[in-house]
């Protein structure tokens, strides 16, 4: 099958160099961009593999959800590109040098163990559905792992709560419920006073 | 799922529904009433270790659970309630610094218990999926703990490196795991260990993906390559969470430790050895080496904390019955020491100041002589001077080390041993021969002095009595 090939690496491609591309340019707004495109093509990669359901999640919850909050941070926070630029060079040789030798490591183990390929998996019937599949294995046999991840998003939830929430004694807000109970005395004052007529 | 699978899994039910009612219950308690949140949070540990004691499993007696995602065995019962007392102690010990430094929140309890629950989770794992759902649970909650003064620049700076390198280590441990997923097509560990021992999985994939599981487990370890995050961590972080950090997740990560690399991939054990040899020697020469010229007892704590981590890998080298009870048992023994050394720590801690200094132990013995020699009794158990607990911890790793014919690295862990005698010792000097820098007496609540007499005695009585809590591991691998 050239042509699932050829799209192999054409994604592949694409997806490696988008990578590389979010840890390298300055700006922030395009690195979000670019990681964007990387998980675009990895959506591609699962697409010719069939995993159609996968695919359109990755799409729709990373690219769609996920990297729109990410480009509103990315905004707000208004992240200064110098300041994040400065000590690249310092530190550039010795990240090289680490990026080298962990290459020509992984390239001898590689090379002198060799590298057998997996076969593609063989396609399912046109009557195979991912979607359902995935709901009946995550409500059955995967139960237990997705209640505990249930409790992940809890404690995420918690944390983030904890570490953001600040009680603000200073700043007004309304109470309805106090608003409804006022009394004539607390907001109406009689004054005594002479009427001007009398002094004359 | 079947009533006797969720009964299988009933101490964790059981907590997680009493964190809940913590965390729900703590909206309406006011703030002078806090207390109520504390002793809630101490009866659901006391309950839960009830229970795992009455449901413990016999030695040998294995079930699994939840199409073969959950295992309940004798060694994740004992390691639990282990944890449940240990959490309570390290629950009465940061009452009292918290009231002080007015952290006394909720969060720190309720946080605390979704970490015991992600490290009961994770004990109880037989599928790479709950093992690293666990892990996250546990590392998750963590990262909050770290960051929960929110107004310490020190803390948020910890809170932040933690998170970062946390979620690297995690990233790996997660890739490795793929590799192998993709290798034995499978996730339970039973069904990847049957894989391995029949030569299913090609040799390249497997190699890669242990390496990558190897480096994610001495990241939550912290053994050297892979410690920079924890003096940093123990530094940074409030006394009280440094505390529960250095104690409960260590037992977390030796229970992940032998769920993957014993019940997973013991056939590749020739090839994971090799590099908890590396790992093991390193962490105990620069643990035990750069300890000595700290002048900050967090940060000289958190250095002795990777020299045991050394000494925990050791046990774990022959893949024997004999050596997992070794680990196992050092690291329950470390966990309890840990404990009772940051005790002493929070016991110092003034309001608004935290006792961080070595200088601040100084004459310790006449501020309150009593808990000075509590103090005296945990340092030589770490330092491993017999009829100590401690020395009974190091001679049984050792042990094990020797009986996976590895000679030269038990010199290392003798000699290493004695070095690090040296920095305990000087603690103790500090506290007996020097004069305090501030005449005042110490003192602290009664239920802070009951727990840590007690943790200072059972240096002495585990010593002595070291059999009982020996046999108890060993039965744990039959």
């Amino acid at each position: 099958m050239p042509i699932i090939e050829i799209l192999f690496y054409l994604f592949s491609g694409v997806l490696v160099l988008s990578a590389l591309s979010v840890i390298t340019v300055g700006n922030p707004i395009h690195a979000a961009l670019f990681l964007i495109l990387s998980f675009f093509s990895a959506a591609c990669i699962w697409m010719l593999l069939q995993a159609e359901f996968l695919a359109i999640t990755l799409v729709l919850v990373y690219v769609g959800a996920v990297m729109v909050l990410f480009l509103f941070v990315v905004m707000m926070l208004d992240v200064h590109v110098a300041s994040v630029r400065e000590g690249f060079a310092r530190y550039l040789p010795a990240g090289v040098l680490v990026a080298l030798a962990m290459a020509v490591q992984l390239f001898l183990v590689i090379w002198t163990r060799g590298m057998e390929t997996m076969p593609m998996p063989a396609g399912e019937g046109d009557e195979y559905s991912h979607t359902s599949m995935i709901g009946e294995l995550l409500y059955s046999e995967y139960l237990y792992a997705f209640e505990i991840a249930a409790v992940v998003l809890l404690v995420a939830i918690i944390a983030a709560i904890a570490l953001t929430h600040r009680r603000r004694p200073e700043t007004k807000h309304q109470d309805p419920a106090r608003q409804v109970r006022v009394k004539r005395d607390e907001r109406l004052r009689v004054v005594k006073m002479k009427s001007e007529g009398e002094e004359a | 799922m079947t009533i006797a699978e969720l009964q299988l899994a009933l101490p964790e039910i059981f907590v997680l529904s009493m964190t809940c009612v913590v965390l729900l219950a703590d909206l309406f308690i006011s703030e002078e009433r806090r207390g109520l949140t504390h002793t809630l949070a101490v009866i659901t540990l006391a309950f839960a270790a009830i229970l795992s004691l009455r449901l413990m499993m016999a030695p040998g007696e294995v079930v699994y659970a939840f199409s073969d995602t959950f295992v309940r065995d004798r060694f994740g019962d004992v390691l639990k309630v282990f944890c449940y007392l240990i959490l309570i102690g390290v629950f009465v010990y940061a009452k009292h610094y918290l009231r002080q430094f007015g952290l006394f929140k909720g969060e720190f309890y309720t946080l605390s218990l979704f970490a015991l629950l992600g490290t009961m989770v994770l004990i109880s794992a037989n599928s790479l999926l709950t093992v690293y759902l666990g892990l996250e649970l546990l590392t998750l909650s963590s990262y909050a703990l770290v960051a929960l003064d929110r107004n310490s620049l020190q803390g948020s700076e910890a809170a932040m490196k933690y998170f970062v390198l946390g979620s690297m280590a995690s990233g790996m441990l997660l890739f490795g795991m793929s590799l192998i997923f993709g290798a034995t097509g499978s996730l339970a560990l039973t069904d990847i260990s049957a894989a391995l021992s029949a030569g299913v999985g090609e040799e390249m994939l497997l190699a890669f993906g242990l390496v990558f599981m190897v480096l994610g487990i001495a990241f939550k370890f912290g053994a050297v390559p892979l410690h920079m995050w924890i003096p940093d961590v123990y530094h940074g972080a409030p006394l009280p969470i440094t505390l529960f950090l250095s104690s409960v997740p260590k037992l977390a990560a030796v229970a992940l430790a032998i769920r993957l690399l014993d019940n997973g991939m013991v056939a590749l054990h020739g090839d994971w050895q090799g590099m908890l040899v590396v790992l093991a020697a390193l962490s105990m020469i620069l643990g035990n080496v750069v300890a000595i010229a700290q002048t900050n007892i967090k940060r000289m704590l958190a250095y002795s904390t990777i020299a045991h981590v050394g000494f925990i890998l050791l046990g774990l080298l022959p893949a024997t019955p004999e050596g997992y009870a070794a680990a196992m048992f050092y690291t329950i023994v470390y966990a309890i020491m840990s404990a009772g050394a940051f005790a002493v720590l929070i016991l110092l801690s003034t309001s608004g100041a935290e006792a961080e200094n070595l200088d601040d132990l100084k004459g310790l013995a006449k501020r309150n002589p009593w808990h000075a020699l509590m103090m005296l009794m945990i340092m030589f158990s770490l330092a491993g001077i017999p009829v100590f607990v401690g020395f009974f911890a190091k001679w049984q790793v050792i042990a094990a080390a020797l009986s996976a014919g590895l000679t030269w690295l038990s010199i290392i862990a003798v000699v290493t041993a004695v070095i690090g005698a040296f920095y305990y010792l000087r603690v103790v000097k500090l506290m007996y021969f020097d004069e305090p820098e501030d005449a005042e007496p110490v003192t602290a609540p009664v239920d802070f002095r009951a727990v840590l007499t007690v943790n200072g005695v059972a240096m002495l009585a585990l010593g002595i009595f070291s059999g009982g809590l020996i046999s108890l591991c060993v039965s744990s691998f039959v």
